[in-house]
């Protein structure tokens, strides 16, 4: 699709356009990552220099939304690297192929948010020091055997997984409009929650937790751990949408249980970086 | 078989949807422009059904974010009746795990179903006719491999939807839903073959899962709907 010569067409049909145009920010949302999502697609670059030349660059919003999302995506990445480095932590076969899998796509995640951002015209924030024992840099937080204990690692990974779908859910609205980047968000999300349901199985399967591969209520169903990862699923309990309740909603019988298994929550940009800064240094 | 009628919520409104849209005019006006140029006129933007009619093309969805909610709630429809279906007459060696936790999916299909019924209101299509006849109930590997084909169809529809819904209320609302719907995919997979939960048939080299147009995705579900619908009101 020509998106220059519809907007020409556009013009000649309705030289008024831009004056039906609500507002300069709402032009800017809605065209927002239009022109700018890497060499994935075939873009309309026409198209986005032309919106850049009318509205100004890439809202900073959007390129705030991207550079939170690979903040997480460092975290993830180099949690399942050292995971899978890690002598003896994970089982051969299909245990080390599926966290394999995981990593990568975190890794691919990286790649993908840096070239995103540096397309739009922005910077890639830069990857912080890690200390996945949560211990803010001291390197004796409450997870400091998450590399040698299988058990842990996998409640680690489960809670990374859960926290980052929430996450992605959380700045939807902040990319209302914004196109190819919502899409690409929607994108990850969706592989994130894949990770999530997986990771569960696996628990499950080795008697770590009596856990689905969906969140149910507030129980982390990390046993010993949860205090420690509570935060990640405060709010996942609700069991009313949009004033609706899902509890035997129009007569059928659906328990709360799935009620709220039925809808993953956000949590806002604030939740997730209280959630993830004792496995920050400094 | 016929999804069953449900007492309707019908001047159940709780979003003020239209208020919503016409704050979003610019949206919507974008949203449709190829569209409506490729068909030669941008009058028809302003003529829009009434999303339950039924006309000779089929089912209207109706127009804006009705429109992408009345397409969730028809995919929706679909899979609770499909998980209704298989959970009435088990497979041959559905295991007691298997059968509470597909029990779960049927449960959370409902939901979603009864919860976009509850929000359309008079706006909502009608509830659609299913052809499940291409599937085998008995037959493990014709339910598990359907049940693969929906979870994955439905998660990229709705990321193929997102982009066109004004809403903010709404895109996180579809948001809430897609990722149970991946929870679902991974799962079924995984009972499929273990492992498979995130492979490279649905996530590409840049680590993204898939999106697909509502038109393609609807071409793709009418396999299983008898029920004629009319994609003429969704994005291309």
């Amino acid at each position: 699709m020509n998106f220059l010569q519809i907007f020409n067409q556009i013009e000649e049909q309705d030289p008024e356009i831009y004056g039906r145009l609500d507002t300069r920010r709402d032009a800017m949302r809605s065209f927002a990552g239009l022109g700018k999502k890497l060499a994935l697609t075939s873009l309309p670059f026409a198209l986005g220099s032309m919106f850049n030349k009318a509205y100004g660059q890439t809202p900073t919003g959007v390129l705030d939304v991207l550079n939170f999302a690979l903040t997480l995506e460092y975290l993830e990445a180099e949690f399942y690297t050292l995971g899978v480095a890690a002598p003896g932590l994970i089982p051969a076969g299909a245990a080390t192929a599926a966290i394999t899998t995981i990593r990568d796509h975190e890794i691919a995640h990286v790649a993908f948010l840096k070239a995103a951002i540096t397309g739009a015209g922005g910077t890639p924030v830069a990857k912080p020091t890690f200390d996945f024992s949560g211990g803010n840099g001291a390197g004796n937080g409450p997870f400091a055997t998450a590399f040698t204990n299988y058990e842990l690692f996998l409640a680690v990974a489960q809670t990374l997984e859960d926290t980052g779908v929430r996450a992605y859910k959380g700045q939807a609205g902040n990319l209302l409009g914004a196109g190819d980047v919502l899409e690409a968000a929607l994108n990850i999300h969706s592989v994130e929650a894949r990770h999530a349901s997986h990771i569960r199985q696996m628990r499950k399967a080795n008697n770590f937790g009596d856990v689905k591969p969906w969140i149910t209520g507030v129980e982390p169903g990390l046993g010993a751990a949860n205090s420690l990862v509570q935060a990640s699923y405060n709010g996942e309990d609700v069991i009313t949408q949009a004033g609706i309740s899902i509890t035997n909603i129009n007569g059928q019988a659906i328990s709360s249980n799935a009620a709220s298994e039925s809808f993953d929550e956000p949590l806002t940009k604030a939740q997730v970086l209280a959630i993830v800064d004792p496995f920050i240094a400094g | 078989m016929k999804v069953p009628e449900k007492n309707g919520l019908e001047n159940h409104d709780p979003l003020e949807l239209q208020k919503v849209l016409h704050r979003r005019a610019f949206l919507r006006y974008t949203g449709y422009a190829g569209t409506a140029i490729a068909a030669g006129s941008l009058i028809t933007l302003a003529s829009c059904k009434d999303s339950d009619d039924d006309n000779e093309n089929g089912v209207n969805f109706g127009s804006g974010d009705f429109a992408i909610l009345n397409y969730a709630y028809a995919l929706e429809q679909l899979e609770a009746a499909f998980y209704t279906q298989v959970i009435a007459s088990p497979f041959t060696g559905m295991t007691t795990g298997e059968k509470s936790l597909l029990t779960d999916v049927r449960d959370h299909e409902i939901a979603h179903r009864e919860f976009f019924k509850s929000a359309l209101g008079s706006n909502a299509i009608r509830d659609l006719e299913v052809d499940f006849s291409s599937i085998n109930f008995m037959s493990r590997d014709s339910v598990l491999g359907t049940a693969k084909a929906f979870e994955d169809l439905g998660v990229s529809a709705y990321n193929g939807a997102g982009r066109y819904i004004a809403s903010a209320d709404y895109l996180l609302l579809a948001g809430k839903i897609v990722s149970v719907e991946a929870r679902h995919a991974a799962y079924i997979r995984d009972l499929i073959s273990n492992g498979s939960f995130a492979d490279s048939s649905v996530i590409d080299a840049n680590g993204l899962d898939k999106s697909r147009k509502p038109r393609e995705v609807l071409g793709i579900a009418s396999t299983y709907v008898k029920t004629k619908l009319d994609a003429s009101t969704l994005p291309a």
